[in-house]
């Protein structure tokens, strides 16, 4: 669409600016501020510099934390985007069953996250929950509390479970905007399953699909509420993931410099991450 | 249809209902029974966990609580988007892109690392635990969601039903409200749906800032599993009921749910 | 190559059809002659898209049969008919090149490499895309993106039939003639059979040997041009092929004689009026009326130039006759009086020709 110059237009975005800038740089600015600043506790405060940056980058901990954030996200966007996908590809497009699928799969995710978290640490328990006791009657030991594969397992089965479907949506909102022309001529053309979804429905949800994977890199790495609940982090530190990480040193140790240092550290990964995926997303809408 | 077609979304649909069979299972048992053994389902059917979730002021309080700031955080979110979105699919301006963007990276803010500083922002200016606070903090991340929601279907919307209205003596304000929300209600449907699913689902945010006035029912269950032992059936309940708002909303809203993802734009 | 047969074909989206109205399509017989240019014409919702998707194989009709040659292809898929079709709006893979879009079809038919190149340069060749082959599709705009969807419907040899769906729909009106004259061109060129849906006369006229005008799920007439236009078989092909379309007159017939408000007129199918007796109408076109000395009495009341010619509203009491005059032409404005060329007048009786 040919859109007017308008420098008044600022007006109508005002609101929001305001809103957000409240919301977004102020708590920035005060993480900045303690990220180079030191305090015992005492409302004192002294200019540390970069020192807790460099402590920080240094330290195995953080390295772990980040190894291990790395490890669940890639992990998950392997699994849960083919799956979506998939999933998508054999969803009835049209009668009474579109929205029954739709309402069903949408459910997980209007779950409170801690929630989540609470109903999969019952299911998983061992003992008493229907995972557990099915995965230990049928010969597997099974203990995500005390076992670290156990424990990643349930983690990213949880998280399967829990954000699959938002691919499944994306994915599915992608496929019901092809005309049927579209498929129609492919099988004029002779063009097989394989090729169909290759030349005809991959291309088409590909923007979709970009943004479902942007939103799952987003919030896999902002995960917080549903692994405490689930595993505390453990066994030991076995699934403590950076966010995890933080609130341990920042509300839990009151380290507040080393846990703003590490906040600005982590919002840029994201925000460096996601900045490419924007690019590269917006040259693509150009083409 | 080939059965195969069929066979995948029903077996995923299984596999997400199973976590939430048992939650609901265990609601209906009683804390003898659950930590008693295995069993599938509830053998002493009681439904006196949420007999007791209904009577405890502290229970119910927390869905009203939850309930109140997810609701005014949406109407704050709706109603300082529509005017962004608007100039975002009609104008360009000094920034515009950057400022999209800008937007945008708020979206993708850890809630982790605004805790903190949240509680400090929210302390200072005298709105710790109340509705306001939580609302507003969660504007945070429901803002640029609906600006991203409604500007895609505003997009959608061809400019010439702006100009025919003002061609048809309409002020921009009775354009506004009179044309062209009516339009884009299905857009507007689908941002209260997301800013009313993501704050509703939000619980670090929302407990960092509150304490006993505007505690959410989430973080009543986190006490519930720290102080007063291990009673599961309670929080299985609890747990439960939090899931039917939700339900509740998504059903209304089903026809849209995909169309709205598939009309944003990045 | 082969001519196409269709068999008392039927087809209703309803699992379980009642009444005729039910049907999307109601009752067909044709027959199409290999090599043979042909449109469906009608207004929307007119059948001509069911059908189409009946003969390419993406629809399988409730009874009836669809021979090809000799063999019966109702219920083959499409891939095995052998035939090629080209939608309303167009259809590229956008990740592919406008080569690769053209080489799809064959190359999923396993015709060797060599072969498919010469073959996607031809036809480049002749739908003016020759420049762009190394461009990728989803760059084109829409007319050039349409002439790729044209030409991958060229692109194999030896189909059946080549089926075209309002394939000019984005077009420009400009280009609209250009491509217009080279699918006829290449019609002449290829010999292929072609099938060319619209509800545009203009395009059905121009482009094909044998016009199939369809309403309401039913073949109305099927003619040449010529025909359709001097000897309608319904007053909706007279109404709905000509521009301003044919004029249709409340008269009254006894004992074999056509009357016009108390004026007789004479008419072409007379003999063939029977014992018909009562109200009936009267068809006849504009180019077909004059003013004349004597005749039926009308007013005038609007005159519009077309530029070639111009057309005349008259009144007789409140219903409208159109004529069409040259344009030096002297028109009556008192006591004006119309004649009809007996040759092209005829009575329709429920709407049918009367036979």
């Amino acid at each position: 669409m040919n859109k007017t110059v308008n420098q008044k237009a600022w007006f109508f975005v005002l609101p929001v600016v305001i809103l957000v800038a409240f919301n977004a740089l102020i708590p920035l600015m005060t993480v900045v501020n303690y990220s180079m600043q030191e305090t015992f506790g005492d409302n004192t405060f002294f200019w540390s510099g970069v020192r807790w940056f460099e402590q920080i980058l240094q330290s195995d901990r953080f390295w772990a934390s980040l190894g291990r954030q790395l490890f669940f996200t890639f992990t998950i966007l392997f699994i849960e985007v083919p799956l979506g996908v998939a999933i998508a590809l054999t969803m009835p497009k049209k009668g009474p069953w579109v929205s029954v699928c739709l309402v069903l799969m949408a459910l997980p995710l209007l779950i409170p996250w801690n929630v989540v978290g609470a109903m999969w640490n019952i299911f998983a328990l061992p003992d008493i929950g229907l995972l557990g006791k099915l995965l230990n009657s049928i010969g597997f030991d099974y203990n995500y509390t005390r076992q670290t594969g156990d424990a990643w397992f349930t983690l990213i089965l949880m998280d399967v479970w829990h954000w699959t479907s938002l691919v499944v949506l994306l994915a599915y909102a992608g496929l019901v905007s092809i005309p049927d022309a579209y498929y129609q001529a492919a099988r004029i053309d002779g063009a097989s399953n394989w090729k169909i979804f290759r030349f005809i429905q991959l291309p088409k949800m590909k923007r979709v699909l970009t943004i479902a994977i942007l939103l799952r890199f987003m919030d896999s790495f902002n995960i917080y509420t549903e692994p405490v609940v689930l595993t505390g982090g453990g066994p030991g530190n076995a699934t403590t993931l950076l966010s995890i990480d933080l609130v341990k040193i920042a509300l839990g140790q009151f380290d507040l410099g080393p846990a703003a240092a590490m906040s600005l550290i982590y919002f840029l990964i994201i925000l460096l991450t996601s900045w490419i995926f924007y690019t590269l997303m917006m040259r693509n809408e150009e083409q | 249809m080939r059965v195969s077609k069929w066979l995948v979304p029903t077996l995923y649909i299984f596999f997400l209902m199973l976590p939430i069979y048992w939650l609901v299972s265990m609601s209906f048992k009683t804390t003898n029974e659950i930590l008693g053994g295995f069993s599938l389902f509830p053998r002493n059917f009681t439904t006196e966990n949420y007999v007791k979730i209904f009577t405890d002021p502290t229970w119910y309080w927390g869905y009203i609580n939850s309930l109140a700031y997810v609701s005014l955080n949406t109407v704050i979110s709706v109603a300082a988007a529509l005017p962004a979105a608007y100039a975002f699919s009609r104008y360009r301006f000094l920034g515009d892109k950057h400022l999209f963007f800008w937007l945008l990276t708020n979206r993708m803010a850890p809630a982790a690392v605004f805790a903190l500083p949240f509680l400090q922002l929210y302390s200072s200016i005298g709105l710790f635990d109340s509705y306001l606070a939580v609302a507003l903090a969660h504007t945070l991340f429901n803002v640029p969601l609906a600006v991203w929601i409604l500007e895609g279907f505003m997009s959608g919307v061809p400019k010439e039903l702006d100009e025919t209205a003002y061609v048809d003596g309409h002020s921009f304000p009775s354009f506004f409200f009179k044309i062209f929300l009516p339009t884009i209600a299905a857009g507007i449907g689908v941002a209260i749906f997301f800013c009313f699913m993501f704050s509703w689902v939000e619980l670090l945010l929302a407990k960092t800032l509150t304490s006993v006035e505007a505690k959410p029912i989430a973080a009543v269950m986190t006490r519930t599993s720290s102080t007063s032992g291990y009673e599961l059936g309670l929080l299985a309940a609890a747990g439960s009921l939090t899931i039917i708002p939700g339900a509740i909303v998504i059903w209304f809203v089903r026809n849209y749910i995909a169309k709205g993802f598939a009309l944003g734009r990045v | 190559m082969a001519k196409i047969t269709l068999n008392d074909l039927r087809h209703s989206y309803m699992p379980n059809p009642q009444s005729p109205a039910d049907y999307a399509l109601k009752r067909l017989d044709l027959e199409w002659r290999d090599g043979g240019a042909y449109a469906l014409l009608g207004p929307s919702g007119c059948g001509k898209t069911t059908l189409l998707n009946i003969i390419s194989g993406l629809l399988i009709p409730s009874h009836g049969q669809v021979l090809f040659g000799e063999q019966d292809v109702t219920r083959l898929p499409t891939d095995a008919r052998n035939i090629a079709q080209v939608f309303q709006f167009p259809v590229v893979y956008d990740t592919m090149s406008v080569y690769d879009n053209l080489a799809f079809p064959l190359r999923n038919r396993g015709v060797p490499e060599a072969q498919v190149d010469k073959r996607v340069r031809t036809i480049a060749e002749m739908t003016d895309l020759t420049g762009m082959l190394r461009q990728r599709a989803s760059g084109l705009t829409a007319d050039g993106k349409q002439k790729i969807s044209l030409g991958r419907g060229l692109v194999r040899e030896n189909v059946n039939a080549i089926m075209f769906d309002e394939p000019l729909t984005v077009i420009d009106p400009h280009l609209k003639w250009l491509l217009r004259s080279k699918l006829k061109e290449l019609h002449q060129k290829l010999g292929t059979t072609m099938i060319y849906v619209t509800h545009d006369q203009t395009e059905a006229l121009t482009f094909a040997d044998q016009v199939v005008v369809m309403k309401d799920g039913e073949v109305v007439q099927s003619g040449t041009p010529v025909e359709l236009f001097e000897k309608p078989h319904h007053t909706f092909v007279g109404h709905f092929i000509g521009s301003p379309g044919m004029n249709i007159i409340p008269c009254q017939v006894s004992g074999g004689q056509v009357h016009v408000a108390d004026h007789k007129i004479a008419v072409g199918n007379a003999a063939k009026l029977g014992s018909r007796n009562g109200m009936f109408e009267l068809g006849v076109r504009p180019e077909f009326t004059s003013f004349a000395a004597a005749g039926l009495p009308v007013k005038v009341a609007k005159v519009t130039d077309t530029g070639r010619n111009r057309i005349v509203d008259t009144r007789l009491g409140n219903l409208s006759i159109k004529l069409l005059v040259e344009n030096d032409a002297v028109i009556p404005s008192e006591g004006a009086h119309l004649a009809f060329d007996p040759g092209h007048s005829q009575v329709y009786d429920n709407g049918w020709l009367a036979e």
